[in-house]
Formats: structure tokens, C-alpha cells, sequence
């Protein structure tokens, strides 16, 4: 069993088609120099898209050509944020079946109506057939949040106020978008896509002089039922950053909200302390945002800006889907005093 | 560009006496061990596993638990005037039901407003049968049926979904080649092999580089004699569509042959582009309408073997 790093990063803020390959194709040369391999070094390759959003079958198949499969190549594929994938490919390396992994998302979620094709997750029984679109399920999740106390309009436009610019105060006094939520509160739909170099012990500190070795990752699911579950608590996540070994000693956190109000709903679920500092982000890129959360926590690690970071994803209606990752500067097994957490390298969502 | 389709699913015994108690106008929750009555039901308990087989009916009155106003529906919502969605918690239920309120205005809506069901004028077993909800204490007009003891086996739910496709740039390329009565390939930096449309090279994964005009003739690798009719059909059975390997191109595009009976068709059969009128093209390969035989020798297996 082996230590797992990332070793290398790359995102991309559109898309080109909707099958990816000429988006793709630039993301794995930046993500594969910076992580000083070759195309073909890579053992396993795995994604995170949709074919919901692509608007044709198979689209992941076809997004192949990006890599350029001759000899063939180890591939797999997640309907979900390609930092499932990164799981997936994480788990590959520490069975030790592949050394280093290439995980990569994307979509073109302007190529559709998003808010609609995002209704088709939902319990295809008894609610997807009302169609209800994306925002207004997060509406109904911030309601219940406001009517408990937990927080007000206010706090979700100064969450919005710090990524984005302006004042809370000038953003409250414009209209509804799907009442209680503004359109400062919605992430902008956006095209991307990302790309995550993995490499196991040895290799990874070969090619990377400061690699962002992963310490811990989890992920876990509430209820599909919108009713089913208490909306503004989100056991899923806290029970990830437990299995994770998510404590207070993170530098930095980058969390994946596509809405205001479920930053704030995270930051009590995750426990995060007041002295973390924030990446924000300019966007909800459908399948790579949450693998771009964990290449940004990386990305702090490699450059040296912070010895150890948490990120989180999220897929599903409301915050239904939770992985936490926790990344530090030196692997799990080296417990250097005070920078290897109790818990850390569990591998929680199978223990 | 539209693509629909109509799921048809299967309900199993939990769903199947739901939908059949909205067909017969009544409310039904799945009751858990625990006692707790779950509107829709669920089909096994989260907490022990074990399937849930008790239905209770509950009221078709319940509590706003939560809500937001949609000012612009969308295709396929419940209705196509501003309303609310609402989380629902029926009377004799624990948990909340997701639908849509006819509420005329977010100003008659709140969390703990009473609402209560309408249902639709026909009922066929599935979600809709709940046309939507609408404000009001008690139950509006009491529609139930005798109880049926007939489950709902299937529900079908049509999806439609809107898309609009982007050409890459070599894409771009070719199609404006085509509406100016050219073919052109794109060569990959690395093979050196010539793609038709061109396209990231799927064996170095590499952007294509040289342009390179081909030829509006060339070699039929394979082809296959459709004799099967389907929706959309444009031609009559039986008809040819071959893969054709223009001269000049390293892959074949797929395309019809005709002029001759379909039984003549073969391996290595040489034929060239019949262009529709000028004035008909357009950014598409159908300025090509099919290929007919060029009247040339048939060309030898070698020189298209590695094609295939």
C-alpha cells in the first residue's frame, strides 16, 4: 500500500464542444508538464461527466480521443464530479494496481438548459416528472435554513460580497431570483473542465519536488428524499471530514457551494475553524468543480503556501453527496509532530 | 437540437399502490418500524433494511414546511403560471412532499400555510394525478374512489431536453468547405495519418495540424444493406450505406451508395460524390446527396486493409 500525492493540476474556464476532446487536450499538457510526466506514463485514467449534459451517448467514450488511447489505455468513468473519479483513481493506486493516475472533469453546461437537465437527478417516481429546476430545490434547502435562525439573506450576500465584489447591502436590494435566493446567491453556470495528476510513494516525490500528498479522503451520502432529510444539516459531510481526519489545524480550505447559503450550511457542518482561509471561486463548472476544489487546496500545498489543506464536493440535489480531502505536505506515514491528524489515511468510505 | 424519449419504469409493490392510490384519488405513506409515516414511501427502511410493506392513507391537506416562488416556469413543470414549490408535510405524515402551489401570488404563501390537493381531472397512476396543490385548510371536493386493489405496474414519463451544439474549429473548417463544394482532412502531427472531418487525433490525442484537400471519390471499405425500416426513414429498403475512403483520407466517412441494386455493392468498390444543385448547399455533408459507382476497377484489398 501506498502514499498518495497530487502532483499536478490544470483547469480550464470553457469548453469548446460538448464532447470535450478539444477543451481536454490542453488541460492534460499543462496538468501532465507541471507534473513532469508523460502522456504515456500514465497507468490509469479516470473521468467525471455526464452524459445528460453532453446531449449524447456515451459522450465520455467518445472524450477518449482527448488522451489519445493507442497503445490502449486503463480508463473508467463516474457520472458524477470528477472528484469521485479522483476516489476511484486514489483507490487504484494504494491497491496497488496503478502508480499514476491522470482524473479528469468536464461539461458544457451552457449547451443546455442546466437547471432543467439537473431535475433528471432527482427521484425519477415521484419528483423528477414535476420538473423542478436546480435553483429552486436549493431555495427551498435556504428557507428552511433562514426560518431555523441558522442564518439570513444578509450573511448568504456577504458570502456572495467576498467572492465576487460589491456590498452586501447594495446586493439585497435586488429582486428575487427564486425567493430567498438572488441570483448573487447561484453560482454562475459555467463550462470548464480540470485535470488532476495522482502519483503513489516513490514516484510522486520523484517527479514533483513538493508533492500535495492526500491524508485522508472520504465521501458519504444522505437521503434522496428532499423530505426525507433535515435540509440544513449535512451529515454526509461531516461524517467525510471525520473519516478524512478534518480538524482544525487546515490552513486553507476550498469548499464546493454552489450556493451561498450552503457555504454557510458547510462551514457548521465541516467544523471549520475561523482561521482558515478561503479559496473562493467564480463558478459551478458542472463535473470538474469539485476536483478543481481539490486542485486548488493541492496547488497550495505544492507552492508551498500552506502545509496542510481540506477540500470538499459535492453532487446531487441540496448538498445530498459530500467527499472531503485532506492534504498535507508530507505523506500520511511520515507523522512528522503535530502535522498527521488522528485518522488520517482512513480510507472511510469503505472502512 | 431536441432529444426525447419516454421512460417507461417499472413500479414494484411500494410505488405501485402509491400511484394507484393517486389514480384513486388518495394519499398513501409507507409506515417504517419506527412508526414514522413517509410521504412518498419509501420502498425499505433506511435504518433496519427491511422492505416496507404497511400503507396508511393520510390526509390530502397538509403544512407549507418550506417554499420558493417560480415567476418563470419551465417545460414540464405542473403549471405554466408563476407558482410555488412547496415542501408539503401531509396530515399523518413525517415527512414532506415535494410539489407545486397554485398560490397566484408569493404573497399568499408561507412557511405553515395550509395547502391542499388537486387533483388532476384524469388519473392515470403517477405523480401528476396531483395536478398540484392550492391553498385552503380542508380537503377541496372528495374525489376518492373505491379503493382498487389493481397496483400500478408502469409509469411512463416523456423527457425532453434542449441542445444547442458547438462546432470546434476544424469542424468549422469542413463544413465550410463542404458549403463551397470541397472535402477537406486535417493531418495529425504525430502519424502523420489524415482525418476526415478532422478531428484530435484519437490514437496521439494531439490537435490536427496540415490541411489537406481530398478527393470527392474514393474506395468502400465496408458497408452494410439496410433492409430494416424505422422512424425517419428517408429511403425506401433495401439501400447501401458504406464507409468510403476518399483518396487522400486515412479514415472513411459513412455514406450512401446508390445507382445500383444493392446486392452489387462490394469490398473495394470505387465510387464518386453525386453533389446535389448549388443551390442547395449548405453548411452540411448532405450537399453530398449519396455515391454511385465511379466506374473504375475495383481497388485491391491491400490498399485499404489497414482502413477497415
Amino acid at each position: 500500500m501506498s502514499d498518495v500525492a497530487v502532483i499536478g493540476f490544470a483547469a480550464s474556464d470553457r469548453s469548446v464542444t460538448t464532447s470535450g476532446v478539444e477543451t481536454l487536450v490542453p488541460v492534460f499538457e499543462q496538468a501532465l508538464d507541471r507534473a513532469g510526466l508523460g502522456r504515456r506514463e500514465i497507468d490509469f485514467w479516470c473521468s467525471g461527466s455526464s452524459d445528460y449534459l453532453a446531449g449524447r451517448a456515451f459522450s465520455f467514450v467518445n472524450a477518449v480521443d482527448a488522451i489519445g488511447a493507442v497503445p490502449p489505455i486503463a480508463e473508467s468513468h463516474v457520472e458524477m464530479d470528477a472528484a469521485w473519479a479522483l476516489y476511484e483513481a486514489y483507490l487504484k493506486i494504494l491497491a496497488g494496481e496503478a502508480e499514476t493516475a491522470l482524473v479528469y472533469g468536464f461539461g458544457k453546461a451552457t449547451a443546455g438548459d442546466l437547471h432543467r437537465v439537473l431535475a433528471l437527478q432527482l427521484d425519477p417516481y415521484t419528483v423528477a416528472p414535476l420538473w423542478p429546476d436546480a435553483v429552486s430545490v436549493a431555495a427551498l434547502q435556504a428557507r428552511i435554513g433562514i426560518d431555523a435562525g441558522l442564518f439570513t439573506e444578509r450573511d448568504m450576500a456577504e458570502v456572495a460580497a467576498r467572492d465576487r465584489g460589491g456590498n452586501a447591502e447594495e446586493l439585497l436590494g435586488r429582486p428575487y431570483l427564486s425567493n430567498p435566493l438572488r441570483a448573487h446567491d447561484v453560482a454562475r453556470v459555467t463550462d470548464g473542465a480540470a485535470a488532476i495528476v495522482l502519483a503513489g510513494g516513490e514516484r510522486a516525490s520523484r517527479h514533483r519536488e513538493r508533492p500535495a500528498w492526500i491524508t485522508g479522503i472520504a465521501h458519504r451520502i444522505d437521503a434522496q428524499g428532499l423530505g426525507e432529510r433535515d435540509l440544513t444539516e449535512v451529515p454526509s459531510a461531516a461524517a467525510a471530514a471525520r473519516d478524512a481526519g478534518l480538524d482544525h489545524d487546515v490552513d486553507v480550505v476550498a469548499l464546493h457551494t454552489p450556493f451561498t447559503h450552503q457555504e454557510l450550511l458547510m462551514r457548521r457542518a465541516l467544523d471549520i475553524a475561523d482561521t482558515a482561509r478561503f479559496i473562493g471561486t467564480h463558478g459551478d463548472a458542472m463535473f470538474s468543480a469539485g476536483l478543481s476544489r481539490i486542485g486548488a487546496a493541492a496547488e497550495e500545498i505544492m507552492s508551498g503556501r500552506a502545509d496542510r489543506a481540506a477540500a470538499h464536493a459535492t453532487s446531487g440535489p441540496a448538498l445530498q453527496q459530500n467527499l472531503v480531502c485532506v492534504l498535507g505536505s508530507n505523506p500520511p506515514g511520515s507523522n512528522p509532530p503535530g502535522s498527521n491528524p488522528p485518522g488520517g489515511n482512513q480510507l472511510g468510505g469503505i472502512a | 437540437m431536441t432529444i426525447a424519449f419516454d421512460y417507461t419504469r417499472s413500479l414494484g409493490p411500494v410505488l405501485g399502490r402509491f400511484m394507484a392510490g393517486l389514480r384513486d384519488g388518495r394519499v398513501l405513506g409507507g409506515r417504517t418500524p419506527d412508526g414514522r409515516v413517509h410521504v412518498p414511501p419509501l420502498e425499505f427502511d433506511p435504518i433496519t433494511h427491511e422492505p416496507v410493506t404497511e400503507l396508511v392513507p393520510v390526509a390530502p391537506t397538509g403544512t407549507v414546511i418550506s417554499w420558493t416562488w417560480n415567476a418563470r416556469p419551465l417545460e414540464g413543470q405542473p403549471l405554466d403560471r408563476p407558482f410555488a414549490w412547496a415542501l408539503i408535510r401531509l396530515d399523518g405524515a413525517d415527512t414532506a412532499l415535494l410539489h407545486a402551489v397554485d398560490a397566484g401570488s408569493p404573497s399568499t404563501i408561507r412557511t405553515g400555510t395550509r395547502v391542499r390537493v388537486r387533483w388532476a381531472p384524469t388519473r392515470v397512476g403517477h405523480i401528476n394525478d396531483i395536478a398540484c396543490f392550492e391553498p385552503g385548510e380542508t380537503a377541496a371536493e372528495n374525489v376518492a374512489a373505491p379503493e382498487s386493489a389493481e397496483p400500478v405496474e408502469i409509469m411512463t414519463t416523456p423527457i425532453r431536453l434542449h441542445y444547442r451544439h458547438t462546432t470546434s474549429d476544424e469542424e468549422d473548417a469542413y463544413l465550410r468547405a463542404l458549403a463551397d463544394g470541397r472535402l477537406i482532412g486535417q493531418r495529425c502531427p504525430a502519424c502523420r495519418k489524415v482525418y476526415v472531418p478532422p478531428r484530435v487525433c484519437p490514437a496521439d490525442g494531439v490537435v490536427p495540424g496540415e490541411v489537406v484537400a481530398v478527393a470527392d471519390r474514393g474506395t468502400v471499405t465496408t458497408f452494410c444493406v439496410v433492409n430494416v425500416p424505422f422512424a425517419g426513414q428517408r429511403l425506401q429498403p433495401p439501400y447501401v450505406v458504406a464507409q468510403v475512403l476518399l483518396d487522400g483520407a486515412d479514415i472513411p466517412i459513412p455514406h450512401l451508395v446508390l445507382g445500383l441494386d444493392a446486392a452489387g455493392v462490394r469490398m473495394g468498390m470505387r465510387v464518386a460524390a453525386v453533389w446535389r444543385d448549388r443551390s442547395e448547399w449548405a453548411f452540411t455533408p448532405e450537399n453530398i446527396a449519396h455515391f454511385e459507382p465511379a466506374g473504375e476497377p475495383d481497388a485491391p484489398y491491400e490498399t485499404y486493409a489497414e482502413h477497415l
